[in-house]
């Protein structure tokens, strides 16, 4: 018995492999999901988009700051370890923490 | 000289005329270039970079005894236009990096530009200054006051030539308008107003007015859960003072004329190419994402360019594009890594030429293509630092797709992905290009004989 094709395959089922080889498109889609299973199930909807509109580094949170600072009271504040670069998620930044955001003072180098 | 159309029925031969910038590996982020725009005789050049700088730079006279060299692009003026900020109340950075540019129509003779980053539109005055009064009775030559009782003669201040001085000063700031990131600015035909759009919202601004805007086009949701797709850029039609359109993220142009109402939620004409709904896949929608759309010269067309196309489309025909280009469609094998790396989401510009009869836009391993509408034929050619000679003919290259590679051909897997031409500018009556390469700007002109 032929193991290529599998006999009586539906026409959806003869239809995908056939796309599989004609559209290189479904091909790298099949490659997308093999790697990231979990992939959201309405590709470039609500997900993406709201990644898009929400661009910009979340920093310090005087909020969070403060409410942290008052529930511990007298004990220190979790500070970041040494290396890292971006401030987010769990731990609590403080105002020492953040990068400083100079502005350029150095003329364009297409100007030179 | 004539200035020269267009192309002509051969075809045209490009030359590398100038290239601005440094060499350095590992260049930093500030100096990469966001934005190219000539103004609208060609006579001055601009650039913003993303450290939130502009430079200016304005075309020499054309020598009488050099008849060969066109005129070349120097320094005309540099100025920081925007700065880093902070939005303390949601925490977020703005960054300075100059998004757009565009040219006010010359009125005087001073020179006017818009620049805007994510959140603030300015508009600057270039002026040149060539003579400084001289001769002041209750001050001295170095500025110092004068004792009045010192004084005994009056004498009358004239005007003495100087060196040129250009200056550039900002003459609005027009804030405070824009919850998201602004995409697009456009000057609108009547020279008082503007627009500016971000992902949502379109506002119309006069620019004697900087603390208050008009919205004209809003689609945010009420409910964001909602959101399907978001406003990616927008222009105001060349002649029509009433009708602007933009392009969204679902590959979608609006028409919309403000003459019907006050706010233009309700589309005049919407243009949407019929999807073949067996050919989806994931990556559809994101590769449809418009990210220019561009009024030709007549304002009879537009153009569009996605990730992997450009089309024009006719504006008394909404159903279809009468015209469709393939940019660099055999990365569609490669969509899965190009979302992998995040180059699926490049915003990629489109420009015509003076007369609406070649397009052009940008694509990777610093390749250009141009389409000549007239006789179908297209070019690829690239701008790199080995083919800077000067008025070095530009060779066509070539992207082999598999199979045997041809000697001068290079294989879509060999394709420098970092090295992508975003932004490109067309002079506005002759064989002028500006092509943006990262953190270089490439002057090319066509062949003089």
């Amino acid at each position: 018995m032929s193991a290529e094709v599998p006999e009586g395959a539906s026409a959806e089922e003869q239809k995908e492999m056939e796309d599989k080889v004609t559209s290189p498109e479904k091909a790298e889609e099949a490659k997308l999901k093999a790697r990231y299973p979990h992939l959201g199930q309405k590709p470039g909807g609500s997900d993406f988009l709201r990644k898009r509109l929400q661009k910009g580094q979340k920093y310090f949170d005087s909020g969070d700051y403060n409410m942290a600072k008052a529930k511990m009271k007298n004990k220190q504040l979790p500070t970041a370890a040494p290396d890292k670069t971006e401030v987010t998620g769990d731990h609590i930044p403080t105002p020492q923490d953040l990068p400083q955001r100079k502005p350029s003072l150095v003329t364009s180098k297409l100007a030179g | 000289m004539i200035p020269r159309l267009g192309a002509l029925t051969q075809d045209t031969l490009w030359c590398f005329s100038q290239v601005k910038g440094t060499i350095e590996i590992g260049a930093t982020e500030a100096d990469i270039i966001s934005t190219v725009e000539f103004n609208h005789t060609g006579e001055l050049l601009a650039t913003g970079d993303k450290g939130g700088r502009v430079v200016i730079f304005q075309r020499e006279q054309e020598s009488k005894n050099q008849v060969h060299r066109r005129g070349e692009y120097n320094v005309y003026s540099t100025f920081q236009s925007h700065e880093p900020e902070f939005d303390y109340l949601k925490s977020l950075e703005i960054e300075e990096k100059i998004n757009k540019i565009r040219w006010l129509p010359q009125q005087n003779a001073a020179y006017f530009l818009l620049s805007t980053n994510d959140k603030t539109v300015k508009l600057w005055k270039v002026s040149e200054r060539d003579k400084r009064p001289e001769g002041y009775n209750l001050k001295d030559e170095e500025g110092r006051l004068r004792d009045p009782a010192t004084i005994t003669t009056l004498r009358v201040p004239v005007l003495r030539p100087m060196d040129l001085m250009v200056e550039a000063t900002p003459r609005r700031v027009f804030a405070n308008a824009h919850t998201y990131h602004i995409n697009s600015i456009s000057v609108n035909s009547d020279y008082e107003t503007y627009m500016s759009a971000d992902d949502l919202r379109i506002n119309l601004w006069n620019f004697e007015i900087t603390n208050q805007s008009f919205n004209i086009v809003d689609i945010k949701p009420a409910n964001m859960e909602e959101l399907t797709e978001v406003i990616t850029a927008a222009e105001f039609h060349p002649h029509h003072c009433n009708t602007f359109v933009y392009s969204s993220s679902k590959g979608t142009i609006r028409l919309c004329d403000m003459r019907a109402s006050a706010l233009c939620d309700r589309h005049t004409k919407f243009f949407e190419e019929p999807e073949d709904p067996s050919n989806r896949s994931f990556f559809s929608e994101i590769i449809s994402s418009i990210s220019d759309v561009k009024f030709s010269h007549s304002g009879r067309y537009i153009m569009t360019r996605d990730y992997l196309t450009v089309k024009v489309w006719d504006l008394n025909m909404e159903n279809r594009p009468i015209e469709t280009y393939q940019v660099h469609d055999y990365l569609r094998s490669k969509l899965c890594s190009l979302y992998e790396n995040d180059c699926i989401f490049d915003k990629f510009e489109c420009v015509w030429n003076g007369s609406d009869s070649v397009i052009m836009t940008g694509s990777y391993n610093n390749f250009f293509r141009m389409f000549d509408r007239n006789t179908k034929r297209d070019v690829t050619l690239e701008a790199s630092r080995e083919n800077s000679k000067p008025r070095a003919i530009l060779k066509p290259r070539k992207v082999c797709v598999g199979g045997k590679r041809r000697k001068d051909e290079i294989s879509v897997d060999s394709l420098d992905f970092s090295k992508k031409i975003l932004h490109t500018a067309w002079h506005p009556s002759e064989n002028i290009i500006a092509v943006a390469a990262t953190n270089n700007l490439y002057i090319f002109q066509d062949k003089v004989n």
